[in-house]
């Protein structure tokens, strides 16, 4: 050690422990600073300028924020996330667990169904959502046609044209792509309990709630938690399918934070602005996160009790 | 910046070989200035993804005939029109990437201090062909100068059913706005509606909304950018609008720019706004030629304003400050504007694109169908974007924010007028602040 060190720093980087470790954790660490942290760093300082597009701003404090809490249309857009988040998450969640139950159990063409759930996944994002454009058209939607021909309705629904029918159309087309990605993962999850600890059970007299409630669910619970943060962010994020389906509308009723800085910055040249938008959501992801990682992952809640 | 030297062969040889090249008309405005590119010049035009393929093959020869007749040589990138804007935009401030940009609406006003003046050539060429429409030309002045080169407005007209409008009862397509309601009434009662977007159709949305406004004399800033939406005739837009939407497909909400066009052709619709395109789709489809056939157009009515305003899309050309070769940009711009060559472009868009210059107003793409006829107006009814304020950031902020589109919006599916004029105004008031 000592005679490395006379050696110089070159030949401390290249000999010792600690220097190879250094060296190895460089390109990481390069890659992370140029493609995370540098423009994570930069959308941040945005917010907090008048920039435009193709012109530089200047530093203007929290002039860009104040004047969103003022906006009706953020705060509209604010609700539509919570709202779109909180909704599609649940069901998402529920729906995905559900299936993830049925998929663990032994089913025939097992094999065959469990690569079937995948499919929404894995057709890219702005396809399905063009699909599903045409499934909420005004005039030419599938099932409003079918539900004329039953006679059961006199008019097409208005899908995406009424507000809280968008904000519901739209959580469908999201909970419909989202479901796969929570279910192979819970899948994955029940995987790893022990069948022994349900067959004791069962051999105890529990019944199959009880098994479920006091045994599945805790041993679940951290995969639960990851698969939800992830799940959760996704979701807080959504981008593509709005801007396919409405781009925000009808008036701004399914505006999410992300389409709206997106319209704000980019077609609107506001870059400040909307980046300002995009700022004001990490408070949110991070509470999401924090509470996945420091509550959902406690001991005592994954014994099933309380606090 | 690159130094800008300009050879001026008013009567010289050259000059006099390249007039007699140009034809006639040409030939009287001796004054043209000739431009000679730099040695081993090359360009890089930006431009918007055409719609007409005839619009691109004609454009494209020209330029190939450029190349050929220069030697210099001539790239084109193309972009989704929605991606000109931002590009354009990042271009001018670094100060690198195409020479040259065909931008849409007030871009050139994003930067003009990027761009190299062509007063002189847009002067020469606005005298050769009858001079620049108004509305074209506010796109491109700046203080007098010209920033960029009016290049032409995408029309934007209403196209109907006659079949249907004829069965409603009326023989004659109404010329005013008044009776335009009253069509668009009997129309619905006959259960063959109308249908204008009130979702975030970026072109056709911006279109109808904007002729709400401007119809009624109302505007959204006056002379010195002050907010001026908050007015009586704005009220009386809003109560339009909320008359009209009454006879509409119910949905129009949720239209974004291309489902005006699938309601019509699927004959759900019988009366919407659009380009030229839609006509074009239907007569291209051997299905749909009974729909062809049925179609009329007319320009959109005239309101209590008393004459006809119209947004319509316009597209410029401009060159940055940024380009190594001034001259030989200028020189490209001049071949292209020449009478025969933007005929057989005009020509080539087959009435999508309507010329910025009145000279070319005779071309026969503008007879040859009767369908074409009121695109032809679309430079002459023209109004800048932000009308009665200067063009700039702000206009093309408040258009892309979607202002008006949303006011409209929510007043006719169910917020008071105050409420809607209130919102629109606090927006506008942002960019214009």
């Amino acid at each position: 050690m000592a005679r490395a060190r006379r050696g110089g720093p070159l030949v401390w980087l290249t000999e010792s422990r600690n220097g190879l470790g250094l060296i190895f954790m460089l390109p990481a660490a390069v890659f992370l600073i140029c493609f995370l942290t540098y423009p994570l760093g930069l959308g941040v300082w945005l917010a907090f300028t008048d920039t435009k597009i193709g012109r530089a701003g200047i530093f203007i404090g929290l002039e860009n924020f104040t004047w969103l809490s003022e906006d009706r249309v953020f705060w509209l857009s604010v609700f539509n996330t919570f709202f779109y988040t909180l909704i599609a998450s649940v069901l998402k969640f529920a729906l995905g667990l559900w299936l993830a139950l049925i998929l663990n159990e032994n089913l025939p063409f097992k094999n065959f169904f469990r690569a079937v759930i995948l499919l929404p996944w894995v057709v890219p994002t702005v396809l399905s959502a063009l699909a599903f454009w045409w499934i909420f058209d005004s005039q030419f939607s599938i099932i409003s046609w079918v539900l004329m021909k039953w006679g059961m309705i006199d008019a097409p629904i208005n899908f995406l044209g009424e507000p809280w029918n968008a904000r519901f159309s739209v959580i469908a087309a999201n909970v419909w792509r989202g479901i796969p990605f929570v279910a192979i993962s819970l899948l994955a999850g029940l995987q790893t309990i022990p069948q022994s600890l349900n067959e004791a059970a069962a051999l105890d007299g529990a019944t199959s709630w009880q098994r479920f409630r006091r045994i599945t669910l805790p041993l679940l619970t951290p995969i639960i938690a990851v698969v939800m943060t992830f799940s959760v962010l996704f979701t807080f994020t959504d981008f593509q399918l709005i801007y396919v389906l409405t781009r925000g509308g009808p008036v701004n009723a399914t505006h999410l934070m992300a389409t709206l800085s997106f319209q704000r910055a980019i077609p609107g040249g506001q870059l400040g602005e909307g980046a300002a938008i995009a700022v004001a959501m990490i408070p949110f992801l991070l509470a999401a996160i924090l509470f996945s990682f420091f509550g959902l992952q406690r001991r005592r809640w994954q014994q099933g009790g309380g606090d | 910046m690159v130094d800008i030297t300009r050879r001026h062969l008013m009567a010289g040889a050259a000059g006099l070989a390249a007039a007699s090249a140009l034809g006639g008309r040409a030939f009287a405005q001796a004054a043209a200035p000739t431009y000679t590119p730099e040695s081993g010049a090359e360009l890089r035009l930006l431009r918007w993804v055409p719609f007409v393929k005839g619009e691109e093959a004609a454009w494209n020869a020209n330029s190939q005939a450029f190349t050929e007749a220069t030697g210099v040589k001539v790239t084109i990138d193309q972009e989704s029109w929605e991606d000109v804007r931002p590009k354009a935009a990042v271009a001018a401030n670094v100060g690198s990437g195409p020479d040259m940009v065909m931008s849409w609406f007030d871009d050139p006003f994003q930067y003009p201090d990027k761009l190299i003046p062509v007063t002189e050539l847009a002067n020469a060429i606005g005298e050769a062909n009858g001079g620049w429409y108004d509305g074209p030309r506010g796109y491109a002045v700046k203080d007098g100068e010209f920033i960029a080169m009016p290049l032409c407005a995408i029309g934007n007209a209403i196209c109907y059913r006659d079949s249907h409008m004829k069965a409603a009862g009326f023989s004659e397509f109404p010329t005013d706005s008044a009776g335009f309601l009253e069509l668009c009434k009997a129309l619905h009662g006959k259960g063959t509606p109308a249908g204008f977007p009130h979702g975030k159709a970026v072109g056709d949305g911006n279109n109808y909304a904007h002729w709400l406004l401007w119809s009624n004399d109302g505007e959204m800033v006056d002379e010195q950018s002050k907010v001026a939406i908050d007015s009586e005739a704005t009220r009386k837009a809003i109560a339009y609008a909320q008359e009209l939407y009454k006879t509409f497909i119910p949905g129009t909400e949720s239209w974004l720019d291309i489902n005006n066009n699938r309601a019509f052709l699927a004959g759900q619709v019988s009366l919407t706004a659009n380009g030229v395109s839609l006509y074009y789709a239907a007569k291209n489809d051997p299905a749909m030629a009974e729909i062809a056939e049925d179609i009329r157009t007319h320009v959109l009515p005239i309101g209590p304003v008393g004459k006809s305003v119209e947004l319509h899309q316009t597209t410029s050309l401009s060159i940055f400050k940024h380009t190594k070769y001034p001259e030989a940009a200028m020189a490209y711009l001049q071949w292209m504007y020449e009478a025969d060559r933007m005929n057989a472009w005009i020509e080539g868009a087959s009435a999508y694109c309507c010329p910025a210059l009145k000279g070319f107003a005779d071309n026969p793409v503008w007879t040859s169908n009767p369908i074409h006829a009121p695109y032809a107006k679309a430079s002459e009814s023209l109004r800048p974007n932000g009308y009665a304020g200067p063009l700039g950031p702000a206009s093309a902020g408040v258009m892309a924010d979607y202002v008006l589109v949303d006011m409209f919006a929510e007043a006719v599916t169910g917020a008071s007028a105050d409420d809607a004029i209130r919102g629109a105004a606090r927006r506008a008031g942002r960019y214009y602040s």
